[in-house]
C-alpha cells in the first residue's frame, strides 16, 4: 500500500511494485491523463493541482482500505500530482493488485470513483491566451 | 479566541489569501465562524451550500465546536483526478 502526493512526474512502475505479490494474480492500473479539451474559455493547455494534503492523504488511505474490503481482498496504491501537468501528462495513477481479474478492475475504478468525490484535490484549468478556472468534478 | 483559516482553491481568493486569522467567540461552532466571514465578505454566502469544512485536518460537519488555535479549513468542491 503505498499513497503519495507531490509535484513529481508520475511513474506508474513503482505503484506496481508497491502492491506485486505472489497472492495476486492480477494488476490493473489507471493513469488519468490531461486532455486538451475545447472549452467556452479556449483549449486546456495544463491543469493546475493543489492538494489540502493531511486530509487528502487520509482519505486516499480510507478509499484504498474500503475498496480491499468490498471487492479483495486487494492491494491498492495511488499517486496524485500537484502543480502544472501539461496535456498528455498524467495527474493520477492507480495500481490495484488481487487475486482475480474481476476484483482488481472493481477495486481500482471504484478508487478512482471514490478520489474524484471524496479527495481534497483541486484543478485550475489554463486556457491557450492565459485564461485560467477552477473546474471542480461534476456530481456523480 | 483565535483560529486559523487555511483557504483552497477559488476560495483562496475570496479570502484574499491562502491563510488568516480570525477572532471568534469562545464556543463558537463552524457555522458562528462562517457567519462571520460572510459579515466581513459577502461574496462567501452563496458559496455556503458548496463549502466543505475540516478541522485540524478532519472533514467535519458545521456544527463542530472551535476551540483556540484550531485550524479551520474552507474548500470548495473537489476537482482531483
Amino acid at each position: 500500500m503505498r499513497y503519495e502526493i507531490g509535484a513529481a512526474p508520475l511513474e506508474i512502475a513503482p505503484l506496481i511494485a508497491a502492491v506485486a505479490g505472489p497472492e495476486n494474480g492480477a494488476i490493473v492500473t489507471f493513469l488519468g491523463v490531461v486532455r486538451a479539451d475545447d472549452d467556452p474559455e479556449g483549449t486546456v493547455e495544463a491543469l493546475v493541482y493543489e492538494a489540502y494534503e493531511e486530509l487528502a492523504l487520509s482519505e486516499m488511505r480510507a478509499i484504498g482500505a474500503e475498496a480491499s474490503t468490498r471487492f479483495g481482498p486487494a492491494r491498492v496504491a495511488i499517486a496524485h500530482r500537484t502543480g502544472a501537468c501539461g496535456v498528455g501528462e498524467a495527474s493520477v495513477a492507480i495500481a490495484v493488485a488481487a487475486a482475480h481479474r474481476a476484483a482488481a478492475f472493481d477495486a481500482c475504478e471504484y478508487a478512482i470513483d471514490e478520489l474524484k468525490k471524496r479527495v481534497a484535490v483541486w484543478k485550475q484549468e489554463r486556457y491557450r491566451g492565459g485564461a485560467a478556472r477552477w473546474r471542480p468534478n461534476a456530481e456523480v | 479566541m483565535t483560529v486559523r483559516l487555511l483557504a483552497f482553491a477559488g476560495l483562496r481568493d475570496v479570502l484574499g489569501g491562502p491563510k488568516r486569522e480570525l477572532s471568534v467567540a469562545d464556543g463558537a461552532t463552524l457555522a458562528d465562524l462562517w457567519a462571520e466571514l460572510v459579515r466581513a465578505r459577502p461574496q462567501f454566502g452563496p458559496l455556503e451550500g458548496s463549502t466543505r469544512f475540516a478541522l485540524n485536518g478532519r472533514l467535519v460537519a458545521r456544527d463542530a465546536t472551535l476551540a483556540e488555535g484550531d485550524e479551520v479549513a474552507l474548500m470548495p468542491p473537489f476537482g482531483g483526478g
